[in-house]
């Protein structure tokens, strides 16, 4: 398609514009997405692309929550299934079975992993001032992966620290 | 205006590294007489100077003055090209190369060396001026210089002359010091005020130079402004009038080109990132090398334009192809499937042509690293007093750039033994009915998918007894096992081995060996020794062309394919029960031929599920690593092919027993065994069952949910 085509539908669309969405926002915008029932939101910039499920590659002797890696065009991402690292709800795998690729940048590298997720639901508009600390009793996550928690109406979503969730442990081959 | 010269120091520090390079080359083939290599050594020192005194590294500027110095009264020929000399300056230029890395890294350097140097120098450079007198007497040129001669200077220089920081003033100050200068600005070039550039030069002179200077020091002085000038330099009074010129035109380029073609033919100017470091201290050494590597590795390499077309060409003919491909597709019919064929087959000749193509340019030739010896062997000949010369053959043989820079120290050491323990003293080769000059001779050369470097030398051989008891005695063998001769000099690498009866500074403390090999190994490479006694050694050292291809040998385990690397398969086969034998507590062992060979099967190691699992008939590919043998039992032999590695360390985490990644045809990913990981890891696992022999049965598929701690 022309890019003069494109160029001419893009304002057609935006005439309607969706009532209740504010396009300009500020504060942060964040990814939510369903684990088991609850809902658990990360920064959108770390998000590369959202992927269907795919067979991964298997690496030995990785802990289980790490199912392989895949082919990111040339580029060998490794999946970590957030399900079985957080033991929340079952590793089952469907249609709708999504793997979000988060890419955390440091000042020297950048790491690149594909988190499997139950699905993906929305996008948040938050000010830091409504990103509130957790409770320190805690769930079955484990404390410094949870950057805070966000009210979104009557639901409350789980902000996770992506620098935390991007670092692999060491696993020894016989644990 | 000021501009950001630090911008240009990188190119100015590869300029001078490759210009020192030069002058070291230079200076070893240097005969008495041979005015065209002074020439090339001086102006690579000039270059030097110039660019250090730019960008303001005086401790440079300094001390390539006196070089230069000394180098040009042998260029006048004011002093004979003395062997004494010459061992100055080549320790000079070690020196230039300190400061100038020092410069470059803002770093302190080795004072007392280059103090001492600086004294050499000088000493020498004192030492002329009394024979000087004598040199003028006999040289005619130089009593006829040293009459008064009146030159006529017509210099039109270019517009933005200035814009590279030159300035005319400059110019005639350091003229003015050479004689009575007279100048006269044109000023016919000048535009209205209005149309007046401030960073542009209207200007043009007319000067007249009373010297006694030669007509060269005159034309040195305009050596930076040369290309951005019309000069005319008349030398009156002589009578012979000399069209200035033609000879700068006539007389550079060619000297250029001959010693281009004489030195070094192409490397020169293929592409030269010289790998410098290593005549330094040994302490000096490492911190460059920490230093560099603190910077973020993002090395450059200098490709040859010929190898930049054909990769432009094959994308065009990548274009085609693609275009032919999608019209085809756009509208198709079976009838049409002949004309997919061969598009599709093109696309395949295509890829991999740009494949090899984009291979191509890491290759260098391997005289990189080669360039470094003539001058250790020539340090190594003073040294130790024995004659000796260097044959290098194959330095064309291209080489992956990532191999050849971790080649660099390995070869050395290997040339250090050659020269220290290989080469005997002239006497006892004379003795031996030898000749007295010793030859070590470098050789390249490629083998099916490798390149093989030979570091062979024609002295007294590996004393096999000698090595034998030696190893008894530091307890790494029994003294009563019997060992092939291969066996015996393997024991050369083992750490902390040395044979050399005394330790001298050059080699001998044993503290080598063990590492060339370890180094060769981290290169996917293997070193192999062969000597006869009395006739010489010769090392072979085997490597892979490139780090980033490898060729693969596809092996199925469950559901998984597996890449062994080829050049770590022995061979291959299918398992022969009667030849199994279960040991020592259920390890499985396998007699091939007269060895046994420990039975590896992959799907334990690696936690899979297979039916697979008998080791009756089933088939065993036996790898080779660290000299131990082990066979790997797969469920099927796939294919062989070329594999990229990808690293897993980038976004995950290496892995015990894997060396990287790759992807196949169909797009999925297969990982690629890591041999001498794997045996590691098949000592663990049957250290760990011997510890916890009741715990085993713990380990799980890689799918079972395992929790960290």
């Amino acid at each position: 398609m022309d890019i003069q085509d494109l160029a001419t539908d893009i304002p057609s669309q935006g005439e309607h514009t969706v009532e209740g969405i504010d396009f300009i926002t500020s504060g942060e915008q964040y990814l939510t997405f369903l684990l088991a029932q609850e809902q658990y939101a990360v920064d959108i910039l770390c998000v590369e692309e959202i992927r269907s499920w795919e067979q991964p590659t298997k690496i030995p002797n990785s802990p289980g929550y790490i199912k392989g890696v895949i082919n990111m065009r040339g580029v060998i991402v490794p999946i970590v299934d957030l399900r079985l690292k957080f033991s929340i709800g079952e590793a089952s795998y469907h249609d709708t079975t999504v793997v979000i690729v988060l890419t955390y940048q440091t000042d020297e590298s950048s790491r690149t992993i594909g988190f499997v997720v139950d699905a993906v639901s929305d996008v948040l508009n938050v000010e830091a001032t409504e990103i509130l600390s957790s409770p320190a009793f805690g769930g079955s996550i484990q404390p410094h992966f949870i950057e805070g928690l966000i009210n979104v109406g009557k639901n409350v979503v789980t902000l996770l620290h992506v620098e935390s969730l991007q670092q692999v442990e060491k696993h020894a081959t016989n644990s | 205006m000021s501009v950001d010269l630090s911008q240009f120091i990188p190119s100015f520090l590869e300029e001078s590294f490759e210009g020192l390079e030069l002058m070291e080359a230079s200076l070893l083939n240097l005969e008495a007489g041979d005015h065209e290599t002074i020439h090339s050594i001086f102006r690579a020192a000039h270059s030097i100077k110039g660019g250090a005194g730019t960008f303001g590294f005086d401790s440079v500027t300094e001390f390539t003055h006196l070089v230069e110095t000394l180098l040009d009264e042998m260029r006048d020929g004011r002093r004979e090209v003395d062997p004494k000399d010459v061992e100055i300056l080549l320790n000079s230029v070690d020196c230039m190369r300190i400061l100038i890395e020092a410069a470059r890294d803002k770093a302190d350097y080795d004072k007392d060396k280059v103090t001492e140097n600086t004294h050499q120098l000088e000493e020498t450079l004192a030492n002329v001026l009394s024979g000087e007198v004598t040199a003028d007497i006999q040289d005619p040129d130089d009593a006829q210089n040293s009459s008064k001669k009146t030159y006529h200077i017509i210099f039109i220089p270019n517009h933005d002359l200035a814009k590279p920081g030159n300035d005319p003033l400059f110019l005639f100050g350091a003229l003015a010091d050479l004689g009575e200068l007279t100048t006269e600005a044109l000023t016919k070039e000048l535009p209205a005020l209005s149309d007046i550039c401030p960073q542009e030069l209207y200007l043009s002179w007319h000067l007249t130079l009373i010297s006694d200077s030669s007509l060269e020091e005159v034309k040195e002085i305009f050596e930076w402004v040369e290309d951005e000038c019309e000069l005319t330099i008349t030398q009156s009074e002589a009578s012979n009038i000399v069209a200035e010129p033609e000879i700068e035109t006539t007389a550079a380029p060619s000297e250029e080109n001959t010693e281009i073609v004489t030195e070094k033919p192409v490397e020169i100017e293929e592409a030269n990132t010289p790998p410098v470091k290593e005549q330094l201290p040994e302490v000096a050494k490492e911190q460059i090398k920490s230093k560099t590597k603190g910077k973020g590795d993002v090395g450059s390499i200098r490709v040859g334009v010929d190898k930049v077309d054909n990769l432009i060409n094959l994308v065009g003919e990548l274009v085609i192809t693609q275009s032919m491909l999608s019209e085809l597709g756009s509208d198709f019919q079976m009838d049409k499937i002949d004309r997919l064929n061969s598009g599709l087959e093109q696309l395949l000749q295509n890829t991999k042509e740009l494949q090899e193509s984009v291979m191509r340019i890491r290759m260098l030739p391997i005289s990189f690293a080669f360039n470094r010896f003539p001058r250790l062997v020539h340090d190594l000949a003073n040294k130790t007093g024995k004659a000796m010369e260097l044959i290098i053959k194959g330095e064309q043989t291209e080489l992956d750039k990532t191999v050849m820079e971790q080649i660099g120290d390995p070869l050395v050491h290997l040339v250090r033994n050659a020269a220290d323990h290989g080469i005997e003293n002239a006497d006892v080769r004379v003795a031996n009915g030898k000749p007295e000059m010793g030859t070590i001779s470098l050789d390249a050369y490629h083998q099916g998918g490798n390149i093989v470097i030979e570091i062979s030398d024609d002295g007294a051989g590996i004393n096999r007894d000698k090595v034998f008891s030696k190893a008894v005695e530091k307890g790494i063998i029994d003294p009563n096992s019997t060992l092939t001769d291969p066996q015996v000099f393997d024991l050369l690498f083992e750490p902390g081995f040395s044979t050399a009866d005394e330790v001298t500074d050059i080699s001998g403390r044993g503290v080598g060996m063990d590492v060339v090999k370890r180094n060769i190994q981290a290169l996917g490479g293997r070193i192999q020794v062969e000597s006869t006694m009395g006739e010489g050694s010769c090392f072979k050292v085997n490597l892979p062309l490139t780090l980033a291809i490898l060729d693969g040998q596809l092996v199925k385990v469950g559901s998984e394919t597996y890449i062994i690397p080829l050049i770590s398969i022995v061979e291959s086969l299918q398992v022969d029960d009667g030849l199994v034998n279960r040991v020592s507590g259920d390890m499985a062992l396998y007699r091939l031929r007269d060895e046994n060979v420990p039975i590896l099967p992959v799907y334990q190691l690696f936690g899979l599920s297979t039916e697979h699992t008998k080791i009756n008939n089933a088939l065993l590919v036996v790898v080779e690593a660290d000299g131990q043998k082990v066979g790997l039992m797969v469920d099927h032999l796939l294919a062989q092919q070329q594999v990229v590695i990808k690293s897993l360390k980038e976004n995950y985490q290496q892995v015990i027993g894997i060396s990287g990644a790759t992807i196949l045809g169909d797009g999925s990913v297969a990982m690629i065994l890591d041999i001498p990981g794997m045996i590691q890891m098949a000592m663990g696992h049957a250290q760990q069952k011997r510890h916890l022999s009741h715990h085993h049965d713990t380990e799980q598929p890689t799918n079972g949910i395992k929790e960290l701690h």
